[in-house]
C-alpha cells in the first residue's frame, strides 16, 4: 500500500501512522453531551466500502492527511491534508 | 475424520440422551474409536453427513445470524441449556468460512481485569469438556502457553498478572530466564534487544483445531433440532414498533421471535440494518503457517514486545502471527509491512526457524472496539441481542460467549460470567481496557 502525500507524493505506507476515522476530526464542545463525547471516541460507521480516514506523515513532512479509501479493496482515491480542509 | 474416545463422563450421558430424541432425523451416529477402525475396515463407506441441509422455514423462536464459532455455540446451547431447539442458523457462506477457520487457535484463560477473568475462565473449563460434551474431537491440546518478560517492570506487570489469574482459580508460574531455558532452550536469550528476563506459564493453555471447533458444535446443535442454512445472506432486519419481528435473506423473508447478531467483522452492517452504529471498527489480522516440520515447538510462545507469537499444529507447521495491520480494512488479506514485521520479530527470536519455508499466509477481519473487550448484550429493539467485539481474541471464547449469549436470549438476562460485556459501558466509561491502551479502536 502506498499514499500520495500532496507535499511529499507517493511514499509507503511504512512512513504513515493510522490514527482511525475522520470522526476524531469533529471533537465536541466540552458542554455537550455524553452521547457526543461517545459518537466522537467510540461509535463508527465503519463502512464496507469507501471512507475516510486519518494518517499521519511520520516519517515525511509530519502533516495530517484525511484518506479516502476502499477498505475492500484497499484502493486509495483522494488524498487531502487536515490543515487545508475546507469542509 | 480423525476420532478419538473419551471416557464416557456425565456430559456424555447428557449428550446422548439428547441424541435419542432426534434419532429420526437420520443423523444420530455416534462417532468412537471402534467405529473409525469398522469404518476403515469397510473403505469407509457407512459414514453419513455430520449435519443436514434444510430449506428455511417461515418462522423461528430464536434466529442466529451468522454461522462462525459464536453463532454456532449460541445454537448449540439454546438447545442444549435451555430446550429451545425452533432455531435457525444463517449463514451467508458455508459454515466455518469466517474467522472461525482462519485464527491461530490459542486458548487461554491469563486475563487480569475482573469482567474479562471470570469469562475467560468459564471459557477454559469449557473447553476441557467440551470434546467428551460435543462427541468430537476438537484436539484440544493443553500443551502451555508461554508469555515472554525482558525488564523488570514487564515481570511486576506478569507479577501482578499471575496472581490475578491464580486468584480466579487458573494456573500461572513464573519462570526466571532459567526457567524459561528448561522449556524454551532453542530462543535466543540474549538479544540486545529484547533479552529475556523470564516468562508467565500458563499450563492449562495451549491450542485447538479451529474447523472442528465449528464442525464440533454444528453437528451437536443439528442433532438438537437446530436448522443451520447456508448460502443464506441476511439483508435486513424487521422491526416493528421497536420489537423485532424476523429478518430478509437471500433465501426470503423468515420471521422469528427472537433474533441473534453474531456476524464478528461485520457486526457494523448487520446492526446498521436495526438502524445500530456501533463502537467497531473493522481491521484486517494476518496469520502464517510453514511447511511441515518434526515436532521442535511444544508450547505456544508470546513474544509480546516484539508482535510475535507461535505454535506448531499437530501437523507439523508452524503457526504464527503478529499485530494488526493497523489500517480500518474488510479485505481478507494484508500489506507487506506487517509480513516482514513478523517474519523479522521471529527470526529475532528464534532465529532456529529461519530455513523453514512459508506455506500460505491469510487474513480475517477483526471486529476491533475501542477497549478490546467484547458486547454480549440486548438492543434498543425488543427482542434483538448482539454478540461482538471480539477483536482478535474470540477463538478462545467460543464456548463461553455461546453459554452467555444463550443465556441472554433465552431469559433476558445477562450470565454472570459475562455481566460486564454491555454495550452501554462505553457511554457511561465503564471501559474494560485490559491492555490499558486507551479508546482507539486498533491499539488493542
Ligand atoms: C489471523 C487470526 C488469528 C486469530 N488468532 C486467535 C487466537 O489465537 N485465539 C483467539 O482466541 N482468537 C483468535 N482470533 C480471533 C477469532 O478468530 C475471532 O474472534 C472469532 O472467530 C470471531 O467469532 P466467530 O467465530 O463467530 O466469527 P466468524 O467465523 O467470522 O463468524 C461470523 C460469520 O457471520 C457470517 N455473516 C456475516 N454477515 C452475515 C450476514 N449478513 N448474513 C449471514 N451471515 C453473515 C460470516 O460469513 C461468518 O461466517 C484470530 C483471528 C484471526 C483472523
Ligand atoms: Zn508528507
Amino acid at each position: 500500500m502506498r499514499l500520495k502525500c500532496p507535499l511529499c507524493g507517493d511514499r509507503d505506507r511504512r512512513e504513515f501512522y493510522y490514527y482511525g476515522a475522520e470522526d476524531f476530526l469533529n471533537r465536541p464542545e466540552a458542554a455537550d453531551p455524553g452521547s457526543a463525547w461517545d459518537d466522537y471516541l467510540h461509535n463508527r460507521d465503519n463502512p464496507a466500502g469507501v471512507t475516510k480516514d486519518l494518517w499521519y506523515h511520520e516519517a515525511g513532512c509530519s502533516q495530517w492527511l484525511l484518506v479516502a479509501r476502499n477498505t475492500v479493496t484497499h484502493e486509495i482515491s483522494a488524498v487531502e491534508l487536515v490543515a487545508e480542509r475546507t469542509a | 475424520m480423525i476420532v478419538r474416545t473419551r471416557p464416557a463422563d456425565c456430559h456424555t450421558n447428557l449428550f446422548m440422551s439428547g441424541a435419542r430424541g432426534f434419532g429420526g432425523r437420520g443423523n444420530s451416529m455416534r462417532y468412537s474409536g471402534l467405529r473409525v477402525i469398522t469404518e476403515g475396515l469397510f473403505g469407509n463407506k457407512g459414514w453419513t453427513p455430520a449435519w443436514r441441509d434444510p430449506a428455511p422455514k417461515a418462522e423461528y423462536d430464536v434466529v442466529i445470524i451468522g454461522g462462525g464459532g459464536h453463532g454456532l455455540s449460541t445454537a448449540y446451547y439454546l438447545a442444549r441449556n435451555h430446550g429451545i431447539t425452533n432455531v435457525a442458523v444463517l449463514e451467508k457462506g458455508h459454515l466455518g468460512s469466517g474467522n472461525i477457520g482462519r485464527n491461530t487457535t490459542i486458548v487461554r484463560a491469563n486475563y487480569f481485569l475482573p469482567g474479562n477473568s471470570e469469562f475467560y475462565s468459564h471459557s477454559l473449563k469449557l473447553w476441557e469438556g467440551l470434546e467428551a460434551e460435543l462427541n468430537y474431537n476438537v484436539m484440544h491440546s493443553q500443551r502451555g502457553l508461554i508469555n515472554l518478560f525482558h525488564s523488570d517492570g514487564q515481570r511486576d506487570a506478569f507479577v501482578r498478572r499471575g496472581n490475578a489469574m491464580i486468584n480466579q482459580g487458573d494456573d500461572a508460574v513464573l519462570l526466571d530466564q532459567e526457567g524459561v531455558r528448561e522449556h524454551l532452550p532453542y530462543l535466543d536469550f540474549e538479544q540486545t534487544r529484547f533479552p529475556i528476563y523470564g516468562g508467565l506459564l500458563h499450563p492449562r493453555g495451549g491450542t485447538a483445531r479451529h474447523d472442528a471447533v465449528a464442525w464440533g458444535y454444528a453437528r451437536g446443535a443439528d442433532r438438537r433440532g437446530v436448522d443451520l442454512i447456508q448460502n443464506c445472506e441476511v439483508t435486513g432486519i424487521d422491526i416493528q414498533g421497536g420489537v423485532v419481528r424476523g429478518v430478509q435473506t437471500t433465501r426470503g423473508a423468515i420471521r422469528a421471535k427472537k433474533v441473534g447478531i453474531i456476524v464478528a467483522g461485520r457486526s457494523s452492517q448487520v446492526a446498521a440494518m436495526a438502524g445500530m452504529r456501533l463502537p467497531v471498527e473493522s481491521h484486517v489480522l494476518q496469520a502464517f503457517v510453514t511447511e511441515g516440520l518434526k515436532p521442535v515447538i511444544d508450547h505456544v510462545i508470546s513474544f509480546g514486545m516484539g508482535h510475535f507469537y507461535i505454535s506448531q499444529s499437530d501437523k507439523g507447521g508452524l503457526v504464527f502471527g503478529g499485530d494488526l495491520d493497523f489500517y480500518a480494512s474488510y479485505a481478507a488479506r494484508g500489506n507487506l509491512p506487517m509480513v516482514e514485521h513478523v517474519m523479522e520479530a521471529g527470526m529475532t527470536l528464534m532465529p532456529m526457524i529461519g530455513r523453514a519455508k512459508v506455506l500460505r499466509s491469510w487474513g480475517g477481519i477483526m471486529d476491533m472496539t475501542p477497549d478490546g473487550s467484547p458486547v454480549i448484550d440486548k438492543t434498543h429493539v425488543e427482542g434483538l441481542f448482539i454478540d461482538c467485539g471480539w477483536n482478535y481474541g474470540g477463538f478462545k471464547a467460543v464456548p463461553a460467549s455461546g453459554w452467555s449469549m444463550a443465556h441472554l436470549m433465552a431469559t433476558g438476562e445477562s450470565h454472570e460470567v459475562a455481566r460486564k460485556f454491555r454495550l452501554e459501558r462505553f457511554a457511561t466509561g465503564h471501559l474494560l481496557d485490559e491492555e490499558g491502551t486507551g479508546s482507539q479502536h486498533n491499539l488493542h
